[in-house]
C-alpha cells in the first residue's frame, strides 16, 4: 500500500490518519481530522439567505457547486471579526453534506498520534463541540467533533440523530 | 431466494435493464392486445425480452424470476415457430401481463433491497398449461387443415397425390437468394441450413451440396440461388415464414412438390428457369411433375434483422449528467472571465481578433449548454403510456368501458420531473375512471357513447408544462364536495363566497374522499392529497375544473425543467435575485404617493387601479438594511393563478436563461428557504436566488382554503 508517501494523494485511509488540519480563531488552534477536509479556498463572495441561525453566513459557489458556509466564530459563540485577507474557507464532506467553515485562518496539517489525545472535559457550553485535546510541541490544540457543527444546525431537527441521506 | 451477494453495480445494472424491458414488455402486449393479435415482431420481441431476463435473472442468483422467464419464453417460442396457433390473444395477455407483474414486483423489491421471495411456480404452471394447450389445439387444427388441403386438390382435379396428406407430410421446394452485397453467400447459407434444422422438424437436401467446403459455391449460389428441398409436417405458412426471414435473403420462392423427388437431380435443370420469376407458369406447362405455388416470393426480410435502433441508446448515470452539466456552468462562468478580463483593458490597441476569437467561443459553449440541457429532457410518452395499462385493468375490474387518448406525448420535461409525475398521473387516471366515467349503461342514458375517453394531454405554456387528465364522465358535485367538506370541518369560510374553482380544489385535501363506497382502487381518501404534494416537490400545481354530467379536467402545471429558467435578474444591495419570466406581469418605477399602510405595517400599492401587496426585496437578502425609499427602487409585479404581488427591488439587471441548482439539504431544512425555488450562478460567479414566486404570491394573499 502506498501509504508512505504524505505527497501522493491517495484515497487510502492510511496517508489520512491521525492527521489535523490545524486552524486558528483567536489566540486559540483547533483541529479538524483531514479525512473530513476536501479543500481549503479564499473567502468567496456570499449570498445571503433570510432566517437562517446566524453562524449560517449563506451560500458560495464553490466551482459549480452551491454550498453553505459557516462561520466557526458565531458558532462558537465567540464575537464576530470582520474578514480579511487571512480568513479561509475549510470546505468539509462530512455526513454527505458538503460545507464551508469561515475561519481566521489555516496554519497547517500536523500528526498527532493517538496517544497524545486526551477526551475533553464534559464542560457545558461550547464545549460540546470540541470532544478530544490534542498535544503537541508546538501546544494544546482543540480537536473538534465536525458532525456536531453540521447536526445542531439543523434548527428543524434540533439534536436529533442525523440520517445520513437527507 | 438471492443465494449470492452481486456487485453493486451489477445489480443496479439489472434492476434498470430489467424494469426497462419489462415497461417496453408490457406497452407491445398492450398494443397487441388492442389489434386482437401478436404480430411477428412483437413475438420475436417478448421472446428476445423474456430470454434476456431469464438469463440475467439466473446470473444474478433470482431463481424465481429466471423460472418464470423461462415459462414465458417457452411459450413464445412455441409461439414464434407457430405464428397461426390459435391463442386467444385476451387470454395471453392476461397471463404475460401478470408475468410482468411479478417480475416488476420482484424486481422492485430486490431493488429496495428486500430478499425477492415471491413464489412464481403457480403462474409458470399456468403458462406451461397453455402452452400444451395450445400445441394440443393447434396439433388437432393442423390434421383438420392438412385433410382439407387434400380434398381440396382432389376436386381440384389436380394430379392425384396418395402418399401426401396420408403421412401428414408434405415436400417442398425453396429457392433462396440472398442480398447482392451480403457476401460469402455460402456461408449465409450454411447458416439457414443450421437453422433449419434447429428449429423445424424436418428432413431435406440442399444444392449446391458443398457449401462449406467450396468456396466456389458461394458463386454458384449467387448466380443460381439456393435449393432445398424438404419433408416436414410442418405447414407451408410457417417455412415460408422462416426461409423469407433468415438473415441476409432477399428472395424466396417456395413451391409444394406433389411427388417426392427421388434425387435431387431432378431439380437441377430447373434452377436456371426460375431466375426469372415470371417464367413460373410457362414452367409449370413444362414441368408436369410439379404443382408451383408460389408463396408470395419478393418479400424483402421483415424482421428477421431487427432494426438496430435499440443500439443507437444509451443509458447515462443521472449524476454523471449533472455533474457535466455543472461542469458547463463552470466552463461558461469562466469563459465570461478570461473574455471579460480586466487585464484586457490596459491592453493597447484594438482587440479585433481577440474579440472574433471570444465570439466564436461563445457561440460553442453557448452550444453546449443547449445540447446538456436538452440530454436530461425526456419525452412524456413513456409515462403517458405507463396509464394504459391502468385504464385497461381497472375497466375490466370496475365493468367499465374507457379507452385512453394520448395527446402531445412528445412533450420533453426534465428528467427529475417525469419521476415526480408518474404517481399524480396515475392517480388522477384512477379517479377519472373510478369516479368519473360511469358504467356503459349509465352513459348509454345519458345520451354519451357506450365507452368513456379518458385524455392525457401535454403541452407548452410559457415557462411551464400543462398535463391534463380530462374524462368525460359525470363530473363533480360542487354539492356533494361542500357536504363532504362540511362534515369534516374543511371549511373556513361561507361556500357561497367560494368559487366553483376553489371548492373542487377541496378534492386535494387530505382525507377528503366523496366516494360513499370505497373500491379497490380509489376511495380511501388517500390519493388526491398525495397528488398535491408529489407536485408540489417539482413546484407543480394542480386545478381541476368539472362541467356536472359532461367531466372533469385536471390540470396539472410543472414546470418545464427544474434545471434551467428564463429569468429576469434583479439587484437588490449586494444580493442578487432571479424571477422566471413567464411570472412577470410589468415592472415600473413606483410613485411614493401610491404607496399604502396598513394598521399591521403591512405595504400596498395601488397600480391602474388595483391594490397590491408590496414585498420588498431586501427583507429576502439575510442582510438588514434600513428602508430605502421606495421611488429610488423599481417594483415588478408577478402574478399566479390571479394572485399578484408587487416585488421592490433596485435595478434590473437583465433577462437571461438560468441553470436552476438546488440549494444545498443543509439550506433547504431551514425556514429561510422557503421564499427560493433554488439559486444559479451568474456570468461573473456570484450566486443569485432564484424566488418562488408561487409560494410567495400565495403567502402574501391570504389563501380562501388553507391545505
Amino acid at each position: 500500500m502506498a501509504g508512505n508517501n504524505v505527497y501522493e494523494e491517495s484515497p487510502e485511509e492510511d496517508t489520512q490518519r491521525d492527521k489535523y488540519l490545524i486552524f486558528s480563531l483567536g489566540r486559540q488552534f483547533y483541529g479538524i481530522e483531514i479525512e473530513y477536509v476536501t479543500e481549503i479556498i479564499g473567502l468567496q463572495p456570499i449570498a445571503g439567505i433570510p432566517d437562517l441561525p446566524e453562524y449560517i453566513k449563506g451560500i458560495i459557489n464553490l466551482r459549480g457547486k452551491i454550498i453553505p458556509v459557516m462561520d466557526v466564530r458565531l458558532r462558537f459563540r465567540m464575537e464576530p471579526q470582520p474578514y480579511n485577507d487571512r480568513t479561509c474557507v475549510i470546505v468539509i464532506d462530512i455526513l454527505d453534506e458538503i460545507l464551508g467553515l469561515i475561519v481566521e485562518s489555516v496554519s497547517e496539517v500536523l500528526p498527532i498520534p493517538p496517544e497524545e489525545i486526551v477526551p475533553a472535559p464534559d464542560s457545558p457550553g461550547s464545549g460540546r463541540f470540541v470532544t478530544r485535546i490534542g498535544k503537541t510541541a508546538h501546544g494544546v490544540k482543540l480537536l473538534l467533533d465536525c458532525a456536531k457543527l453540521l447536526r445542531d444546525a439543523e434548527p428543524e431537527r434540533p439534536g436529533n440523530a442525523i440520517q445520513p441521506n437527507e | 431466494m438471492s443465494g449470492s451477494f452481486p456487485e453493486e453495480s451489477l445489480l443496479e445494472l439489472f434492476i434498470f435493464e430489467t424494469l426497462q424491458s419489462l415497461q417496453q414488455l408490457e406497452d407491445s402486449i398492450l398494443a397487441s392486445e388492442q389489434q386482437d393479435s401478436l404480430k411477428v415482431e412483437d413475438i420475436n420481441l417478448i421472446f428476445r425480452i423474456m430470454h434476456t431476463i431469464k438469463g440475467s435473472a439466473a446470473v444474478m442468483g433470482y431463481t424465481n424470476i429466471s423460472a418464470l422467464a423461462h415459462a414465458m419464453e417457452d411459450l413464445f417460442f412455441y409461439l414464434r415457430d407457430h405464428p397461426k396457433a390459435p391463442y386467444d390473444c385476451s387470454e395471453l395477455s392476461d397471463l404475460i401481463l401478470q408475468g410482468i407483474d411479478f417480475t416488476k414486483l420482484e424486481t422492485i423489491k430486490i431493488r429496495n433491497g428486500d430478499p425477492a421471495d415471491g413464489d412464481a411456480s403457480a403462474l409458470a404452471d399456468e403458462l406451461a398449461a397453455y402452452l400444451q394447450y395450445l400445441k394440443n389445439r393447434s396439433a388437432s387444427e393442423a390434421a383438420e387443415r392438412d385433410a382439407d388441403a387434400a380434398k381440396l386438390q382432389h376436386s381440384a382435379g389436380m394430379r392425384q397425390a396418395a402418399d401426401a396428406g396420408a403421412a401428414g407430410t408434405s415436400c417442398y421446394r425453396a429457392l433462396l437468394r440472398f442480398e447482392e452485397t451480403c457476401q460469402l453467400e455460402n456461408i449465409r447459407a450454411f447458416t439457414v441450413i443450421h437453422r433449419l434444422d434447429e428449429t423445424l422438424d424436418c428432413t431435406f437436401t440442399f444444392q449446391p451440396e458443398d457449401i462449406i467446403e467450396n468456396p466456389d459455391s458461394a458463386d454458384v449460389i449467387r448466380r443460381d440461388g439456393f435449393v432445398i428441398v424438404l419433408e416436414t409436417a410442418v405447414r407451408r405458412e410457417v417455412i415460408a415464414d422462416f426461409l423469407r426471414n433468415a438473415p441476409y435473403v432477399s428472395v424466396m420462392e417456395l413451391e409444394q412438390l406433389q411427388e417426392r423427388p427421388s434425387a435431387i437431380q431432378h431439380l437441377t435443370p430447373l434452377m436456371q428457369e426460375t431466375e426469372q420469376p415470371l417464367h413460373t407458369n410457362e414452367l409449370a406447362a413444362r414441368m408436369p411433375d410439379f404443382t408451383l405455388q408460389t408463396a408470395g416470393g419478393k418479400k424483402p426480410k421483415e424482421s428477421g434483422n431487427f432494426p438496430p435502433a435499440h443500439q443507437t441508446m444509451i443509458s447515462v448515470n443521472v449524476a454523471k449528467m449533472d455533474k457535466l452539466m455543472d461542469l458547463i456552468g463552470e466552463l461558461v462562468i469562466a469563459e465570461t472571465m478570461v473574455t471579460q478580463n480586466p487585464d484586457l483593458a490596459a491592453v493597447s490597441g484594438t482587440l479585433d481578433n481577440f474579440s472574433k476569437a471570444a465570439r466564436q467561443l461563445r457561440k460553442i459553449s453557448a452550444e453546449m449548454q443547449d445540447v446538456v440541457m436538452s440530454l436530461r429532457m425526456v419525452p412524456l410518452a413513456a409515462t403517458f403510456h405507463k396509464m394504459g395499462r391502468i385504464v385497461r385493468d381497472m375497466t375490466r375490474k370496475l365493468n367499465k368501458e374507457a379507452t385512453l387518448v394520448i395527446l402531445g406525448e412528445e412533450t420533453e420535461v426534465d428528467k427529475n420531473i417525469i419521476e415526480h409525475l408518474s404517481d399524480p398521473l396515475m392517480h388522477l387516471v384512477r379517479n377519472a375512471l373510478d369516479h368519473g366515467i360511469e358504467p356503459p349503461e349509465e352513459r348509454l342514458t345519458a345520451g354519451k357513447p357506450r365507452s368513456g375517453t379518458v385524455t392525457l394531454e401535454a403541452k407548452h405554456s410559457g415557462g411551464d408544462v400543462m398535463v391534463m387528465i380530462r374524462d368525460d364522465g359525470k363530473g363533480l358535485h360542487r354539492d356533494k364536495i361542500v357536504r363532504r367538506a362540511l362534515e369534516n370541518g374543511l371549511l373556513t369560510r361561507d361556500e357561497r363566497e367560494l368559487s366553483d374553482k376553489e371548492i373542487f380544489k377541496l378534492i386535494f385535501h387530505p382525507g377528503f374522499s366523496t366516494k360513499d363506497s370505497v373500491s379497490e382502487f380509489s376511495g380511501r381518501g388517500v390519493g388526491m392529497d398525495v397528488v398535491v404534494k408529489d407536485l408540489e416537490q417539482v413546484g407543480g400545481t394542480a386545478t381541476v375544473d368539472s362541467v356536472p354530467g359532461a367531466g372533469s379536467t385536471v390540470t396539472l402545471r410543472i414546470p418545464l425543467t427544474l434545471a434551467i429558467v428564463d429569468a429576469m435578474n434583479v439587484g437588490v444591495g449586494d444580493s442578487r435575485f432571479s424571477l422566471p419570466t413567464a411570472s412577470i406581469v410589468r415592472s415600473f418605477r413606483p410613485n411614493a404617493k401610491d404607496l399604502l399602510l396598513d394598521p399591521h405595517g403591512n405595504e400596498w400599492i395601488m397600480v391602474r387601479g388595483g391594490c397590491y401587496p408590496v414585498l420588498r426585496l431586501h427583507h429576502l437578502s439575510g442582510t438588514a438594511r434600513s428602508t430605502a425609499s421606495i421611488e429610488e427602487g423599481i417594483l415588478i409585479m408577478v402574478e399566479d393563478e390571479g394572485r399578484s404581488l408587487c416585488l421592490l427591488a433596485d435595478e434590473l439587471l437583465g433577462q437571461q436563461q438560468v441553470v436552476v441548482k438546488a440549494l444545498p439539504d443543509y439550506i433547504q431544512n431551514s425556514a429561510g428557504s422557503k421564499h427560493f425555488a433554488g439559486c444559479t450562478l451568474l456570468g461573473d460567479g456570484s450566486i443569485s436566488l432564484i424566488l418562488d414566486v408561487i409560494r410567495l404570491t400565495s403567502a402574501m394573499n391570504t389563501a380562501a382554503i388553507s391545505y
